[in-house]
């Protein structure tokens, strides 16, 4: 296979088709291509999938691009952030005729109007686009992505696919109805959602999209709580060691510990074992052993697919000798020599979610891929009104995997097709059974959920000056003395005092954690108003400043 | 529970006014139902300006408001709240732009506002445009982060003895024989008098002592951009702007105003409207915001925007600020209606609030703020 390549500050880096800047980056083994404007700390990749803004860089000119969402090209011109935007150097005064990208480059903006239009293209969004087609109806699918699929069937276009697919036969059935009848719309990041008049108006950066329903189905990302040492070059979610993969086919590491909690820790591990990584462990903060023993008998049927899912990768952990160890956590990680990951302290749990005293060990490592479930994107949702329901547990109880999101979004896009989602294609019969179907699924998660909770402890592991927010390196004790210094009350006047979710991710990394420092601060429980402090986003998805002008429709410049 | 004085609204205004009256002796409780500048106070720039005042009552407050900050900032330590009198750029595009600024200027100076004109607006700010006009530098205007000043006011006023009850609302304000009973969602305070602080929700506490006070909100939104380092130095904006400032149409105005922020971002406005309390963001205010910065400096255009937020300023119908005793309620004092201008007039106010509570001479004219103006307005 022909390599191409790309520069990177001055150097040449190959990359195979379809690769990501980021991973092509991580396989030529640099880690770190930015640093903080405050602090000066080394950022490369954290989430893998375009949440957490910590993999920026400069992009052909344009600085502040996300690389781990950003597809490699032959020739591009990729220049590090070492300062913040694009550095006082680089940016030329205005006498020296540099030309920048200004309002009057085009100022129409397509316009195309539709009967339903989904916002995203993971299983939930192409099952909600094909029954909305099959229904007769006009359905764009807008996708940030260059390729359908979202997160859980992330491939390298044009490539065999890998062992780590599941349910490929529903991706490709899926895929070639999305083909024939939906207007598919990749690379498309929705940046603005507003509702107008009897519909909802949607803006990508070159066209706005115009219908009476939406069907939002933007995922999710993974949740990690911070630690001492989570924002050093070598700790990455889980989900990133998996899109890299899956998407790029690069390995996140050679010695790799696996750790948070959730399901979605198993399929992770068992896909870097078999890619040839050695796995340290896997080591799930959560019990979930209780949990089938939990699950009443009827709720059981037509879930034998789940549990033998889980009992396969578990099966597949032994067979690859990796350990699996519930109720054990991460609670730091170390900087060797060069200044990224070298090593992590594993501790053990009681029931409570507290550390056991003299349990904690050191196991030397080079990756460190974590997670505690996911946080939805729920940024549109809040823009077009929606009743969100933000809990303590967080977003995630919205969240059951791939099965139930491909029946959720058939049952969406009937919905979204009209009639009471009477649609010729889904009969009265097929919803119910789906109904049926997307209840017990939802139950299942919820037992999930519980048997994989984060742990309770997680706050206490903190040093004061432990980073919480990683774009603006809000330390800990900042967020302390926020409310005890200067009488912040909820999560939004930590984030005005602290600066905590103000930075280039808009808090979708640190919410969470912020609200959750915030309530035990202020000594009481977590509040749906201190998460709704980091759940608005105006901007979906930041927005260059000549693409918005161009949107001005005033004739008369000043 | 008793107190010389409560304070309804825990803004920047209201922290000043707590800040001087605890100075004074008096012991002092702040009472806001929401967090510490959880209204106006968060939603702005923290712009202390004399340029964009034209001469008046407002321009001798705001230049005695603008000593007062400084130091402020000597005894509170202004790194903590981002004190910075950095200095305002006035542009003008046009040669006719130009005349006015010049014209105003010269005024301005006439009322002891420091002005530098038709200086060169690149040797200030490099990355403006070709081809402007001209400019005037104000090196008088300057900014503070307002939640963190405000935070700042109250954490001096409660180690001087303040008690401050957030998340409070007051519900009734009844008269006793020697003050006032302050009602709250939580319980009863007992006081010699109540100072309205309530911003731009200032009517709804008047109205509480059965008197009315034009407040009324006027919208204005703000770009936030990606972090860079210092590239705009100073407050810029359009010569326009000062006329949209004092303009009372209620329709929508916009004019350029950027200007950088130690967080590294750069806040981009203006945008003026009466709509209520309206909580939409409409993409054609945000989209003029951009085109107009854009204008004034092309680099931007190449900068992403983050996010977007929208505040209510207080205004009143004449556009000046609302402070001083009320001769119709003999406990109540009103400390309101800045519109844009709070956090630069707060020190003045709460200094001239602290006057009267203990019956000293303010230190400035009030009589154009005093509260009964407005009777005869409808």
């Amino acid at each position: 296979m022909t390599r191409s390549r790309f520069t990177f500050d001055g150097a040449d880096v190959g990359f195979l088709a379809g690769q990501t800047v980021a991973s092509a980056l991580w396989h030529a083994g640099i880690r770190s291509w930015r640093t903080t404007r405050v602090g000066g700390a080394r950022r490369g990749v954290f989430c893998g999938i375009g949440a957490c803004y910590d993999c920026l860089a400069t992009v052909d000119s344009q600085a502040g691009t996300r690389l781990c969402v950003t597809p490699a090209v032959e020739g591009m011109r990729v220049e590090s952030m070492r300062v913040e935007g694009m550095g006082v150097e680089g940016i030329a005064p205005a006498s020296s005729g540099t030309r920048f990208p200004g309002p009057s480059a085009s100022r129409s903006l397509a316009a195309r109007s539709y009967d339903v239009v989904v916002v995203g293209g993971g299983p939930a969004g192409m099952a909600a686009a094909a029954t909305a087609a099959l229904s007769g109806v006009s359905v764009a699918l807008l996708d940030a992505a260059p390729a359908l699929g979202g997160q859980f069937w992330r491939h390298r276009p044009g490539h065999p696919v890998g062992r780590g697919q599941r349910d490929w036969a529903t991706f490709t059935g899926l895929a070639s109805l999305v083909d024939e009848r939906v207007d598919h719309v990749p690379r498309a990041g929705v940046w603005f959602a507003s509702a107008v008049g009897e519909g909802f108006s949607l803006h990508t950066r070159t066209a706005v999209y115009r219908a009476p329903r939406v069907v939002l189905a933007t995922g999710a990302y993974d949740r990690v709580y911070p630690f001492p040492g989570w924002d050093l070059p070598g700790v990455v979610t889980a989900g990133a060691a998996q899109a890299m993969l899956k998407g790029s086919g690069v390995v996140i590491g050679q010695r790799v510990v696996v750790a948070g909690a959730g399901p979605f820790l198993l399929p992770v591990a068992a896909a870097l074992a078999e890619a040839g990584v050695r796995v340290l462990g896997v080591f799930e903060a959560g019990d979930p052993r209780g949990y089938l023993t939990g699950l009443p008998l009827a709720a059981m049927r037509g879930l034998a697919g789940k549990l033998s899912e889980a009992a396969g990768y578990a099966a597949r952990l032994a067979r690859l000798r990796v350990p699996y160890r519930v109720r054990q956590a991460v609670v730091a990680a170390h900087a060797g020599p060069d200044g990224t990951l070298s090593s992590v302290d594993i501790v053990a749990l009681d029931r409570s979610g507290s550390v056991l005293p003299g349990s904690v060990r050191n196991m030397a490592c080079d990756t460190l891929a974590v997670g505690a479930g996911f946080t939805a994107n729920l940024e549109l949702a809040v823009a077009l009104g929606a009743d969100v329901r933000l809990g303590a547990d967080g977003e995630g109880t919205g969240i059951g995997g791939a099965a139930l999101a491909v029946v959720e979004g058939q049952l969406a896009g009937a919905a979204s097709a009209g009639d009471g989602g009477s649609s010729p294609f889904l009969s009265a019969r097929d919803r119910a059974r789906l109904r049926r179907r997307r209840d017990r699924l939802r139950g299942f998660a919820a037992l999930m959920h519980r048997a994989h909770a984060a742990p309770a402890g997680w706050p206490s592991w903190l040093e004061p000056s432990t980073v919480v927010c990683r774009c603006e390196q809000t330390p800990a004790s900042a967020i302390q003395a926020a409310v005890t210094d200067l009488g912040a009350t909820d999560g939004r006047g930590v984030k005005l005092f602290a600066r905590p979710g103000m930075g280039w991710c808009q808090g979708r990394t640190c919410g969470p954690a912020v609200a959750a420092l915030t309530a035990r601060a202020c000594g009481r429980a977590v509040t749906a108003d201190d998460l709704r402090a980091f759940a608005g986003r105006p901007f979906a998805a930041p927005v260059r400043l000549a693409d918005l002008a161009r949107l001005d429709e005033s004739q008369d410049p000043t | 529970m008793t107190a010389d004085v409560v304070v309804i609204g825990a803004g920047v205004v209201g922290a000043a006014c707590a800040y001087y009256l605890t100075r004074a002796g008096a012991t002092v409780t702040v009472v806001d139902r929401g967090g510490v500048a959880g209204g106006t106070s968060g939603r702005g720039e923290g712009n202390l300006l004399v340029s964009d005042k034209t001469p008046g009552p407002e321009l001798d407050l705001a230049l005695h408001s603008l000593s007062l900050w400084s130091s402020l900032a000597s005894t509170l330590d202004g790194a903590r709240f981002e004190y910075e009198p950095k200095g305002g750029l006035v542009v003008a595009a046009t040669e006719a732009g130009l005349a006015g600024l010049r014209s105003l200027a010269s005024a301005q100076r006439a009322a002891g506002v420091v002005v530098e004109s038709d200086v060169d607006p690149q040797v200030y700010e490099p990355h403006l445009r070709d081809g402007l006009a001209g400019a005037a530098f104000y090196p008088q205007d300057s900014q503070v982060q307002p939640m963190l000043a405000a935070a700042q006011l109250l954490r001096a006023a409660r180690q001087a003895g303040a008690a401050v009850r957030l998340g409070e609302t007051v519900t009734g304000l009844e008269p006793r024989p020697s003050g006032v009973s302050v009602r709250t969602s939580t319980g009863t305070i007992a006081a010699g008098a109540v100072v309205n602080a309530a911003g731009t929700w200032a009517s709804g506490v008047a109205a509480l002592a059965g008197v009315r006070v034009p407040v009324r909100p006027r919208r204005g939104f703000l770009l936030v951009t990606e972090p860079l380092p210092p590239v705009v130095r100073h407050k810029v904006y359009a010569a326009e702007y000062v006329s949209t400032v004092a303009s009372s149409a209620g329709d929508r105005q916009t004019s350029a105003v950027v200007e950088g922020t130690r967080a590294g971002t750069i806040l981009i406005g203006s945008s003026r409207e009466r709509v209520g309390f309206d909580d939409s963001l409409p993409l054609p205010v945000l989209a003029r915001l951009a085109a107009q910065a854009v204008d004034l400096f092309p680099f931007l255009g190449a900068v992403q925007a983050l996010r977007a937020y929208h505040g209510f300023r207080p205004y009143s119908p004449d556009h000046l600020p609302i402070i001083g005793a009320d001769p119709r309620v003999p406990w109540l004092l009103h400390a309101c209606g800045h519109e844009g201008a709070g956090v630069g007039l707060a020190p003045a106010t709460g200094e001239a609030i602290a006057a009267l509570v203990s019956g000293a001479t303010a230190p400035i004219e009030l009589h154009p703020f005093r509260p009964e103006r407005f009777a005869d307005d409808t």
